[in-house]
């Protein structure tokens, strides 16, 4: 399947994907208007350790160990291999950021569920934003292998 | 009699978690599911949701409606399987029927344990909080003007207690130990917890216990006495072992099982809180009676079952829990040096020894624990990573380049 990964020397820690994001799932058709003077909450999250900079969002791991360790079965790996999280069926205890190594499941800012990347797939941008507009090509959405 | 490829005794997440491994290698062998409680399963830590009002029953169901039928298995649900003839490969239930299998799973889960309390039989009103009919009938118990009375602090009387608190009069809660949450909190964390429990209404009792029970009365050990209208006990659990250890398979404090989750006896396996796993962070068999463990452990028994070559590995313990908007975060074993933060609202304490993370205790720290929690689960040495820089906000960029190549730059 096709997933985001992750150029880490191209990227400039603009954080531009994050703002892209936020922006991606407010339901709000304009960018200003979605994003000017509130926080935002996004689902990738970009990193900056001195030079090193890069985005962390969903895996969609081959075998999610959120999935698995899910107490109410509000996340599932869809045969598309996406993994999707039911916010009405998450009582928010958050096992799933407790066992997710990348840190990519993140609680709402409301509290009561888990947040993850879905690849755009549940809003209306049809393919993941963030990559749409990384200014440098620090986030690809494309199929690879896995390391050997 | 009914023959099945695969049959599964218990209903809950090992079970699910069982046939979803038996699947991914074997799409046709017919599954039989024998299940006690008289539904499909359900997230068993969601019923004190449930009495919150932030679930229902519907949306309990761990599993789609269509999931039994989708993977081709049988259930035979209300139902209690009594007997495991191992020489036969046979199963009887309660109401004489034998069933054949080939392959066997074991995955009867804990059942509630209270010692002997004297005068328990005049407490009009008593309940445990471990199943759907539990929380039910608590349900249905449930008034304005009633007080409660909960033994065990622990994690299954406390989210109890979160799920009823706004619903009753008042709640009061005792335990043997002298805090709260003893098996996964320190003093530091507990007394954080406890405030908050009690800001919403919580009256404890610690290292305290029931003496004598007198009607709505309990005598506590102290001298004190209690005034109570519903009594929920939630002392402890123990894992249902008697069909394997009747049947003369290995019991310790669990059912004995391997990696793969088999049994000593042939084509017999176990997962789930009725056995025991390898706790990586203690080095220890143990029972680790977790949903997630349930989970992990019924889809390595369920690949094996049907010839595949799964292993159970990194188990450990690991629980993440809220009350009222304070979430706990908790893993591993509490021993070796200790780094620690603590604000108002928020505490972390970092259990490391021998170049390892050995445990962890977070309180309204949730973001990225994941990473503490790979570095616990896969052992790594703290020196090939800077945990200056972990201990303080956990991050990738406190791993190697070539770790940040191979986790987000390959198919994972």
């Amino acid at each position: 399947m096709k997933r985001i990964y992750v150029n880490e020397k191209w990227c400039l820690g603009c954080h531009l994907c994050e703002y892209q994001c936020a922006y991606a799932n407010s339901g709000i058709a304009d960018m200003v208007r979605a994003l000017k003077g509130k926080a935002i909450h996004p689902r990738v999250r970009v990193e900056d350790a001195g030079d090193v900079h890069f985005a962390v969002n969903c895996r969609h791991c081959t075998d999610p160990v959120c999935v698995q360790s899910c107490i109410s079965g509000a996340l599932t790996k869809g045969k598309d291999g996406i993994v999707r999280i039911d916010r009405q069926k998450c009582v928010g205890c958050f096992t799933c950021v407790l066992v997710c190594p990348y840190g990519a499941v993140l609680p709402s800012p409301e509290g009561h569920a888990a947040m993850k990347c879905q690849l755009c797939t549940d809003n209306t941008m049809g393919e993941p934003n963030c990559v749409k507009h990384c200014p440098n090509g620090a986030i690809v959405y494309e199929v690879r292998e896995a390391a050997q | 009699m009914k023959k099945y490829t695969y049959v599964i005794i218990g209903g809950s997440i090992a079970a699910v978690a069982a046939i979803e491994g038996i699947r991914s290698e074997d799409k046709k062998g017919d599954i039989l599911v024998i299940g006690e409680e008289p539904c499909r399963a359900y997230g068993r830590p969601l019923i004190s949701y449930y009495l919150l009002g932030e679930t229902d029953l519907a949306r309990m169901d761990y599993r789609p409606e269509t999931f039994y039928e989708e993977n081709g298995v049988a259930l035979r649900l209300g139902v209690r399987a009594e007997k495991i003839d191992p020489a036969k490969k046979t199963v009887t239930l309660a109401d004489g029927e034998k069933i054949d299998y080939e392959k066997l799973l074991v995955a009867t889960g804990s059942r509630p344990f209270d010692p002997p309390m004297e005068g328990i039989e005049s407490v009009k009103e008593r309940f445990r909080f471990m199943t759907k009919a539990d929380a039910l009938a608590l349900d249905k118990a449930l008034s304005p003007e009633k007080r409660v009375l909960i033994m065990g602090a622990g994690l299954i009387g406390l989210k109890c207690f979160e799920g009823i608190a706004s619903r009753v009069k008042s709640v009061a809660i005792a335990d043997l130990a002298g805090r709260i949450l003893p098996s996964i909190l320190d003093e530091t964390g507990a007394t954080m917890v406890q405030r908050t429990l009690e800001e919403h209404g919580a009256t404890f009792y610690l290292s305290d216990s029931v003496s004598r029970f007198e009607g709505g009365t309990a005598r506590l050990k102290s001298g004190k006495s209690l005034d109570f209208d519903i009594l929920v006990t939630a002392i402890g659990v123990r894992p249902n072992t008697e069909l394997i250890k009747e049947a003369g398979g290995e019991v310790n404090r669990g059912i004995a099982v391997d990696e793969c989750g088999r049994t000593s006896l042939p084509d017999i396996f176990a997962a789930g809180d009725c056995a025991e796993s390898f706790d990586v962070a203690s080095g220890t068999k143990k029972v680790l009676a977790l949903l997630p463990n349930a989970s992990m452990q019924g889809r390595v028994a369920g690949a094996n079952m049907a010839g595949g070559k799964a292993k159970l590995e990194n188990a450990l313990p690991f629980n993440s829990i809220g009350f009222f908007g304070t979430h706990v975060m908790t893993a591993g074993v509490y021993e070796g040096e200790i780094y620690r933060e603590k604000t108002e609202r928020t505490y972390k304490a970092l259990f490391t020894k021998d170049d390892l993370l050995k445990g962890f205790i977070l309180i309204n720290l949730p973001e990225r624990a994941g990473i503490y929690l790979k570095l616990l689960k896969e052992h790594i040495p703290l020196s090939k990573v800077d945990f200056e820089a972990l201990k303080t906000s956990p991050a990738w960029s406190a791993f190697s380049p070539e770790a940040r190549e191979r986790n987000f730059a390959r198919e994972i």
